[in-house]
């Protein structure tokens, strides 16, 4: 290889990267919507947003969304999608509720009892969707009635609470203080710095490796700018949770969430698989792929989150209701298309559908805060819903 | 005799590919006039051509019809003139009845509403016509190819047809529904109606066509008088070109037998009763591109998805081995462990996945070899994308353009590069140049050779006769379901070929 040769190849290198760069902008363009939206309520609720105790409840109200929002990427990205989310997640907290209050049972094995029935309500759903074709829509709207009717069933149309004390920490806890200091959660601060720092050392090593096999990144500047916004961003909201009850339980669940979903599927071979059969297919398939299977793990994975979502939902209200998780399921898709993904499969980030499910969750908070009715929240959800989709279509065609 | 119809050099590029080149055809009133040529030839393009699917202006050259210049700007325009074409693959809607399906888009309404008793009444007289017996509401779904043929040719009378081009009409009949097909358009003829037949069976042509033209790589070669009409005549006209150097050389290094298939019998995936495949035996040798010649619909595509893991058909029996040792190819999955790949004829539909990006595509069927207990290995999948990129030579901006933007020959590029990368013992090409512009046919013919410079084995599916004899070292001959014919690429000719599925089609209908 001559030095000529070495420099091209060199220079194509920085421009795949500069494409790759172009392919996240829509990334940035959300979250730089969120953060406009956020501003917005900011101003509109005087301040009220950004306060400790909202955004700590912020995070409470919607972590059910976020989580049930992951499984539901995978299924949009697989080409399907799932309707009976709100009525799983519903009938898996009425079942805690009546294995915790009823009968007794002690809450860790019934939250894995409970886990382990979403999975299997996923299975029973997934198997028809993948092996007999039955179209997920058809499937899952069944779903949506059967568990629906089933919650009300096993609740008998009653309310069923309240749930032990340890249960409920799972929505109403944060992480223990072991410093004392009052007013200010120090270990979760510690827990916010770590991460941060744990954060810049993987993208740190990451551009190491990178220039190490002479690929270059994207420009040093940039670099340095997108880490400091993002540790800035997190280390602020850090601040301001610790200085209300600190970091809440759910949250450090969620974040582990949004961190294995954000692996599996830009870093797992089974992630890329899931991509390439919502994309295309028979192409999949033929390719070797078992496009059946991988359909029906991810509506098993989909049913143990929908379960998970149930058990928070139910923890937080302390009682389990036969309307619990009633029109969830369309917060959940919404969150997932405003995040990005396509509706014919194969396109979609999770962190899209993470921060999709922050804009439709503030839109909800600040609406409220500012006294606005909810027949006009709903009007404005289902337009932003639109004019996001739109968006993503014009710009496709304008490339 | 009047002539009724007049192309006068036509000519059709497509990018990359000049499909038609100053053709001429002349169709006299009240004749039966047929066109033959091989697969690529342009006889459906010159049809699309002529009916409107190519607008004019999209082309160059005249037609006339009935003495007058016509510009047809879509199938409306040629059918209210009379020029109907019914399609190798109907264009009936099965859930539909047989009037339904006549009157489609041309119902007999009033302000919209249906008179179905005007639409059935009239079906009936249609149906008695062409001599086909069944209720105005039987829905096409229950009838049989052959029936279905009928239907669509009651259909264009509905439209009051002057001129009925029929593209392969009988490639999917009996011999029975054959005749009655021919004595068909033999009424017609005493009728005043001129029809164009585009057919590959030669002894059809003979019997009913009173003039043929002959086409050849998008030119036509000549226009034969009915007295004139003999088989061999016909396929000289048809193949005969010569061999240019369109394909790179390679010294065949061929070794023991990789590949082997015994008594493979598919039968139709729905239709589970018709047989597709019927009792095949081949083998590969290492290091030699066996090539399948046939023609449409010779079940090629089918035996070949039906050894790459059950892709096709039903009932499969047979058995497969690779370097002597009997393999299970019941799946796709083990069929690629056991070193089969398998590009196929529809790089769209399942080649690529045309929304993401080259490096993705290329590493999907062997993603094992880019990653760690199903974690990925970045910087591998990057290094592998960009040498194959290299090696196979895809012109693109980068390994992150996405698929859906490159051309036909890049695409089929990346397809390649896919299953290189899996790293077979077999590869089996299925029309692996269909659509792609000479330049890139070579560098995909240069591809192959330097597979098998590297011990690979090359099972090669293709249409094009040329690229059968310049690429391989062996060629088998297949018709409707057999292997009818066996030569080395050496003592293989056009001629021949054709001759051999000639043989089996008169045999056969």
């Amino acid at each position: 290889m001559t030095v000529e040769t070495a420099a091209t190849q060199g220079k194509k290198d920085f421009k795949t990267d500069g494409s790759a760069l172009k392919g996240n902008y829509r990334e940035y363009g959300l979250v730089l919507a969120l953060i406009l939206i956020m501003l917005f309520f900011q101003y509109t609720t005087s301040g009220v947003l950004f306060k400790p105790v909202n955004l700590t409840n912020l995070v409470l109200q919607n972590s059910y969304i976020i989580i049930m929002a992951l499984g539901m990427l995978l299924v949009i990205v697989a080409g399907h999608i799932d309707l009976s989310v709100g009525s799983v997640s519903g009938f898996i907290g009425g079942l805690a509720a009546v294995m915790m209050v009823r009968w007794q049972i002690h809450y860790i094995p019934a939250t894995i009892l409970c886990l382990i029935m979403g999975g299997a309500i996923g299975a029973a759903q997934g198997y028809w969707i993948a092996y007999h074709k039955i179209p997920s829509f058809i499937v899952t709207l069944a779903g949506m009635l059967v568990f629906r009717g089933l919650a009300l069933w096993l609740l008998g149309g009653q309310s069923v609470g309240p749930f032990p004390p340890q249960f409920q920490l799972l929505s109403s806890g944060f992480i223990p203080d072991f410093f004392g200091y009052p007013g200010f959660n120090v270990t979760s601060m510690l827990v916010g710095i770590i991460l941060v720092a744990l954060m810049i050392y993987f993208s740190v090593r990451g551009r190491a490796k990178r220039e190490k096999h002479g690929y270059q990144g994207e420009p040093f500047a940039l670099f340095v700018a997108k880490n400091l916004i993002i540790a800035g961003i997190v280390l602020f909201l850090t601040y301001l949770l610790s200085s209300y009850k600190g970091l809440p339980n759910v949250l450090i669940v969620m974040s582990l969430l949004i961190a294995l979903f954000v692996f599996v599927t830009k870093r797992m071979t089974v992630g890329r698989r899931i991509y390439a059969m919502g994309g295309n297919e028979k192409a999949a398939k033929l390719s070797g792929i078992k496009t059946e299977r991988l359909t029906f793990l991810t509506f098993v994975n989909m049913g143990v989150l929908a379960a998970l979502a149930g058990l928070i939902f139910a923890a937080r209200l302390n009682t389990a209701t036969p309307k619990a998780g009633l029109g969830f399921e369309l917060d959940v898709i919404a969150a997932v298309f405003i995040g990005g993904a396509s509706a014919m499969g194969g396109v979609g980030q999770v962190m899209g559908a993470v921060i999709g499910a922050f804009i439709m969750g503030v839109m909800n908070n600040g609406m409220s805060i500012m006294g606005v009715n909810i027949d006009w929240q709903q009007v404005i959800k289902g337009l932003v819903l639109l004019a996001a989709v739109i968006f993503d279509v014009y710009n496709k065609n304008k490339a | 005799m009047e002539t009724i119809l007049e192309m006068c050099n036509i000519t059709k590029v497509f990018p990359g590919v000049k499909a038609l080149n100053n053709v001429n055809l002349n169709v006299r009133k009240g004749e039966i006039h047929a066109l033959v040529g091989e697969n690529g030839a342009g006889k459906s393009t010159l049809m699309k051509v002529l009916s409107g699917v190519y607008p004019h202006g999209s082309y160059e050259g005249e037609i006339f019809y009935n003495g007058q210049e016509q510009h047809f700007r879509g199938i409306s325009d040629s059918e209210k003139q009379g020029i109907i074409i019914i399609h190798q693959e109907l264009a009936l809607v099965p859930l539909l009845s047989i009037a339904e399906n006549i009157f489609l888009g041309n119902e007999p309404a009033k302000f919209g509403i249906i008179d179905w008793h005007v639409a059935e009444n009239r079906t009936r007289e249609l149906l008695a016509k062409v001599g086909l017996k069944e209720d105005p509401l039987t829905l096409i779904t229950n009838l049989g190819v052959g029936k279905q043929q009928l239907v669509e040719i009651a259909k264009a009378l509905s439209k009051d047809v002057e001129l009925l081009i029929l593209d392969e009409p009988t490639a999917s009949l009996n011999e029975k529904d054959s005749d009655a097909l021919l004595d068909l358009l033999l009424e017609f003829k005493a009728h005043g109606i001129s029809s164009i037949l585009i057919s590959h069976k030669l002894n059809e042509v003979g019997k009913v066509a009173d003039r043929i033209t002959v086409l050849r790589d998008g030119a036509t070669i000549e226009t034969l008088d009915k007295q004139d009409i003999s088989e061999d005549r016909i396929v000289t006209s048809m193949v005969g070109r010569q061999l240019a150097d369109r394909f790179p050389q390679r010294e065949p290094d061929i070794g023991e037998v990789v590949f082997e298939v015994k008594d493979w019998v598919v039968h139709h995936h729905i239709h589970s009763e018709r047989t597709v495949i019927n009792g095949i035996n081949l083998n590969v040798r290492k290091g030699e591109v066996v090539g399948i010649a046939g023609l449409m619909g010779a079940g090629r595509t089918e035996f070949a998805m039906s050894v790459f893991g059950k892709a096709y058909g039903r009932n499969i029996s047979g058995e497969v081995f690779i370097n002597g040792r009997k393999v299970d190819v019941s799946t796709i999955g083990k069929a690629i462990d056991n070193g089969i790949a398998y590009v196929t004829e529809d790089r769209k539909t399942y080649g690529l996945n045309l929304i993401d990006h080259i490096k993705h595509n290329a590493t999907i069927a062997n993603l094992e070899g880019v990653s760690h207990n199903g974690v990925l290995d970045d910087m591998a999948e990057l290094k592998v994308a960009n040498e194959y990129r290299r090696k196979t030579n895809i012109r693109s901006s980068s390994i992150y353009q996405r698929t859906g933007n490159l051309s036909g020959g890049n695409q089929q590029k990346v397809v390649l590069s896919k299953w290189l990368f899996a790293n077979p013992d077999l590869l089996i090409l299925d029309e692996p140049t269909r659509g792609i512009d000479v330049g890139a046919k070579y560098e995909i013919y240069t591809i192959i050779n330097q597979l098998v410079s590297e011990g690979k084995s090359v099972l090669m599916i293709s249409s094009e006769m040329p690229e059968l004899l310049g690429v391989c070292d062996r060629i088998y001959v297949m018709n409707q379901g057999r292997l009818v014919g066996e030569m080395p690429a050496s003592e293989a000719s056009q001629e021949k070929i054709m001759r051999a599925i000639i043989r089996a089609e008169g045999k056969a209908s």
